[in-house]
C-alpha cells in the first residue's frame, strides 16, 4: 500500500526509450537555461548609470566623460553582461570604488543625516505651522486678547465710563 | 531664557555641530614633509593578504599613488620599475598604492607596464584623501623612521629620481 501524498516512479517495463529521452530532454533543457539565465541582463547601463556617481569627477556616471568614467562604465557594462542586477551591481562598484560611488547616501553614519535632518525639519515645520495656525485662530475669535465684542464694559469701567459721557454733557 | 528660546538655541546648536562635524569629516589632510607619512593597512593588489607603509620602517621607501586611467601614470610606471630593482640594494623601495580605480583594470595595467615593485589598493580615494592629494599621479619618499623627506605631486623620472631622491636618501640634500 502507499501512502497518499507521496509520488513514485514504478517501472513497467513498457516503452523505456521514451522515458529515457524524456529525461535525456529535460536535462539538455536545463543544462542549456541554467548558463543563459545566469548571464541574462538583469539590469541596464542606462538604469545603473543615473544612480551612480563618477567618484572622481563629482557627476553623475551618465554626465561624466572623464577617462575615469569611461573605465567605470566599462566595469558597469562588464558586470550586467554577467548578469548581475542592479543591486548587485551596486555593491561590487561600493567594494572598487568606496560608498562614495552611490549617488543617494547609505543609511548609516553620518550620511544618515542626509535623511534624518530633511524629515526631522519637515517635522519641526510642520508642528510649528499647526502651532501658528490654532494660535492664529485663537487670537481671531471673539471675546480673546482683547478683540472687541458686543458686550458692554463692566465693572469700574462701567462707573468711569458714565463718568466721562456725562462730564460731556451730551 | 524661557524654556522655548533654549530648546531653539539647543536645535541651532544641534544643527552647527552637525555642519561642523561633516565638514571635519570630509576635510582633506594636509601634509608636510618632516610630518609621519599617512599609513593605514590595505589590501594587497591582485593578491591575497595586506600591507603598508609600516612594513618598509627601517628602509627609505618611495610611495606612488597611482591609477590606471592616469596617462602621466603610464609614462612613470617603467621608470619607477627600473629605480626599485636598481636601488633595492641600496636600501630603497617603491611602493604602489592604487586609487580611485578598479582592480581588474589596475592589475592589467601592471601586466601591460611590466610593473613588479609592490603594490598596494585603496579603496575608492581614501587614500589620495590622506595624502591630501589633488590628482595622480604623486610621489612621497618616507624616511625609514616612517615620515615624509619628499612630497612630489606630479611625475616622476629617471633624471627626477636620479637627482631629486638618491641625494635625499644619501644625505647630500
Amino acid at each position: 500500500m502507499r501512502s497518499p501524498g507521496v509520488f513514485s516512479v514504478q517501472w513497467t517495463g513498457k516503452s523505456p526509450g521514451i522515458g529515457v529521452l524524456a529525461l535525456a530532454l529535460a536535462l539538455t533543457f536545463l543544462l542549456a537555461a541554467g548558463p543563459t539565465y545566469a548571464a541574462a541582463p538583469q539590469t541596464s547601463i542606462n538604469d545603473v548609470e543615473g544612480e551612480v556617481m563618477c567618484p572622481i569627477c563629482g557627476t553623475l556616471l551618465e554626465l561624466a566623460e572623464s577617462p575615469q568614467a569611461e573605465r567605470e562604465r566599462a566595469l558597469v557594462k562588464r558586470l550586467i553582461a554577467e548578469g548581475r542586477d542592479k543591486s548587485e551591481v551596486k555593491d561590487a562598484l561600493v567594494a572598487q570604488y568606496g560608498p562614495a560611488v552611490l549617488a543617494l547616501p547609505e543609511g548609516k553614519g553620518f550620511d544618515l543625516s542626509a535623511y534624518l535632518v530633511p524629515a526631522i525639519g519637515f517635522f519641526v515645520a510642520a508642528v510649528a505651522l499647526a502651532f501658528g495656525v490654532a494660535r492664529w485662530r485663537r487670537a481671531s475669535r471673539p471675546g480673546d486678547d482683547g478683540a472687541p465684542t458686543d458686550k458692554g464694559p463692566s465693572g469700574d469701567d462701567a462707573e468711569r465710563l458714565e463718568r466721562d459721557l456725562a462730564r460731556y454733557d451730551l | 531664557m524661557s524654556a522655548r528660546s533654549f530648546l531653539a538655541f539647543l536645535a541651532v546648536c544641534a544643527l552647527i555641530g552637525l555642519l561642523g562635524f561633516g565638514l571635519l569629516n570630509k576635510g582633506e589632510a594636509k601634509i608636510a614633509v618632516g610630518d609621519p607619512a599617512p599609513d593605514k593597512v590595505l589590501p594587497v593588489l591582485g593578491a591575497p593578504g595586506r600591507g603598508s607603509i609600516a612594513d618598509y620602517r627601517g628602509r627609505w621607501v618611495l610611495v606612488n599613488l597611482w591609477a590606471s586611467w592616469c596617462g602621466p601614470c603610464r609614462e612613470e610606471a617603467p621608470a619607477l620599475d627600473r629605480f626599485s630593482r636598481r636601488y633595492a640594494k641600496r636600501g630603497i623601495a617603491v611602493l604602489g598604492i592604487n586609487v580611485q580605480d578598479n582592480s581588474d583594470d589596475a592589475l592589467a595595467f601592471l601586466r601591460d607596464n611590466h610593473i613588479r615593485y609592490p603594490q598596494l589598493r585603496s579603496i575608492g580615494d581614501e587614500r589620495s584623501a590622506a595624502f591630501g592629494s589633488t590628482g595622480v599621479p604623486e610621489n612621497f619618499l618616507v624616511d625609514p623612521q616612517g615620515r615624509l623627506a619628499l612630497i612630489w605631486r606630479g611625475v616622476v623620472d629617471e633624471e627626477f629620481l636620479r637627482k631629486q631622491v638618491v641625494p635625499v636618501v644619501e644625505g647630500r640634500s
